[in-house]
């Protein structure tokens, strides 16, 4: 018992590690609760995207104030909201379909970005710290201004909670009620955009989708109704953060990619096993008849 | 059972009781190389339960859209209790079956309360009030014992009682049904005309878009044939005559004249229907 408990705390007496946890507690449920919407609507890949294209953004912010993490900040948030209008934008006006206005505007963004942060001279550990995250690097400011933007975040999904709920189950209903819908659908893109740019540190662009996908994902196995679902997935996102930086503590590995391997270990296992739909139960249904 | 109450739906436009409840003038909606709606006129009256026919392409889906208000016309317009459909919360929409996403984490009761929030109004949440106004209009589309359902667990007729059960709630006016006999079993079809009855005497309005030429006939107070242009709009008699329908149908479409009068056997094809 003594053993599992000095387990659990030998990694808390390093003050970064206790920054890292609770940075990853709150990364994990802002992505999963705003992730149910994303889930719900099938934007999936705009999340990702939007991820992706907020490098060139970070790289100015980079080279211009020398590393400064409000800068990055900042000009990864303009960024982004400038490439979720530009894509709705393009999708909107050009004869093409939006997965191929995503498709084009996220590669041609990510290209700048690199573009930008090779011509610094530690090339690759920036931008391996952007594309993968370096949750052990949060300071006790990055804490606290994690800590505002989350909130905010959290707090506007509960504000237009049912006008959010009608825009995603029946966008006709929401016509027909005269919802301002455009508003919210750039509302939530920008919501979207926040929680990209506020969880940059913790795991990087790269892994970003998977923090907003696989805890909504995988609650949406398991719950019959949508502030379960945001529950569930709130949970599973901010054990997912603690139980990878455990994991990356003892198997010495790059912490966001622990985090994401924690998720979507959850992910599989209610995949194979949930009472429902797991796939387990549903061979041994198979088998006994 | 309702019970009769003072309707609480905030109109930001009054009500101009003596005009029809809809009117529809001039009507044009112009897609990239065809006209979808051509110069389309007509009239709904409070209480009245109207057909809108016509074959594959008719129309009939984009004339909803823009009672609705989802859709612009290109020209003409609508106006709903005598002002534009902008300001008013007192149409409803029932879906097609086959475009609602019946896996959304969301319960009957859930998917009846959404019709309440045009009344419950931005930052405040549904009350007391509104839940029970959500189990009444689950009871008079009995569905009550259902309200705690996810809405995958329903039947094809449950769920088209629950979304008329939402239209209550939104205490619509007007509610447009897009095909919702579709794949219904004929019980299950009798189950929504007792509810439509229920509505008329609530004086509300019921427009419904169907492919079943006889149904029309038989359950509609008037009906309207639709081919792109307007081609009748009447009762079933008048409207549904040879020379009409076989401008409508052209060769897809074949008539009997029977003892009870004129039947119609079509061979146009449904969405999603055999």
């Amino acid at each position: 018992m003594e053993g599992l408990l000095d387990l659990i705390l030998a990694p808390l007496h390093y003050p970064f590690m206790v920054r890292g946890m609770l940075a990853a507690m709150m990364v994990g449920v802002v992505c999963a609760t705003l992730g149910t919407y994303v889930v719900l609507r099938g934007m999936a890949f705009l999340g990702d995207a939007l991820a992706h294209a907020i490098l060139p953004g970070v790289a100015v912010g980079y080279l211009v104030s020398d590393g400064a993490r409000s800068a990055v900040f900042w000009w990864g948030l303009g960024t982004a909201v400038l490439t979720a209008f530009g894509i709705g934008a393009v999708s909107k006006r050009a004869r093409i379909k939006e997965d191929t206005a995503i498709g084009t505007i996220f590669a041609g963004m990510f290209a700048l970005g690199i573009a930008l942060i090779s011509s610094a001279g530690s090339y690759a550990v920036d931008l391996a710290h952007f594309l993968f995250g370096d949750v052990l690097g949060v300071s006790p400011g990055d804490l606290w201004l994690t800590a505002a933007l989350g909130g905010g975040v959290l707090l506007t999904i509960l504000a237009f909670y049912k006008e959010f709920l009608v825009l995603s189950f029946d966008p006709v209903l929401a016509a027909t009620l005269r919802l301002p819908s455009t508003f919210f659908h750039y509302l939530l893109l920008v919501l979207i955009a926040l929680t990209i740019v506020v969880s940059l540190q913790a795991v990087g662009v790269a892994l970003m989708v998977a923090m907003l996908v696989t805890p909504a994902a995988t609650a949406y196995l398991l719950a019959r109704r949508l502030p379960t679902m945001m529950a569930l997935a709130a949970l599973i996102g901010a054990l997912s953060g603690v139980a990878g930086l455990y994991l990356s503590y003892y198997v010495g590995i790059a912490s966001g990619a622990a985090i994401v391997l924690v998720c979507t270990g959850f992910f599989l296992c209610v995949l194979l096993l949930s009472p429902q739909q797991g796939v387990v139960w549903q061979w041994a249904r198979r088998l006994k008849r | 059972m309702i019970p009769e109450q003072e309707p609480t739906v905030k109109r930001s436009t009054p009500h101009d009781t003596d005009a029809p409840i809809l009117e529809v003038s001039h009507l044009t909606v112009q897609y990239e190389n065809h006209a979808a709606l051509d110069d389309v006129s007509f009239d709904l009256v409070g209480g009245e339960r109207i057909a809108v026919v016509g074959p594959n392409g008719a129309g009939k889906s984009t004339l909803f859209q823009v009672i609705a208000g989802v859709m612009e016309p290109t020209a003409g317009e609508v106006r709903v209790a005598g002002q534009c459909p902008g300001g008013h919360i007192c149409i409803a929409y029932v879906p097609q079956r086959s475009q609602v996403d019946w896996s959304f984490p969301v319960t009957v009761a859930d998917v009846v309360m959404m019709g309440r929030i045009g009344q419950v109004g931005l930052w405040r949440r549904p009350g007391r009030r509104d839940r029970e106004r959500v189990h009444q209009c689950l009871g008079v589309v009995g569905m009550d014992a259902y309200a705690d359902r996810q809405i995958g667990e329903l039947s094809g007729g449950q769920q088209q009682r629950m979304f008329i059960a939402r239209a209550l709630a939104q205490e619509a006016e007007l509610v447009l049904m897009d095909e919702p006999l579709n794949g219904l079993d004929v019980a299950a079809q009798e189950d929504i005309f007792h509810i439509l009855s229920e509505l008329r005497q609530r004086q509300v309005t019921v427009m419904v878009a169907t492919h079943d030429l006889n149904m029309a006939s038989e359950r509609f107070d008037r009906v309207l044939l639709l081919s792109g242009r307007l081609l009748g709009v009447g009762r079933p008699d008048v409207v549904f005559v040879p020379e009409l329908l076989q401008e409508a149908y052209g060769g897809h479409l074949r008539m009997v004249e029977t003892e009870g009068g004129l039947m119609v056997l079509s061979d146009t094809c449904c969405h999603g229907g055999v």
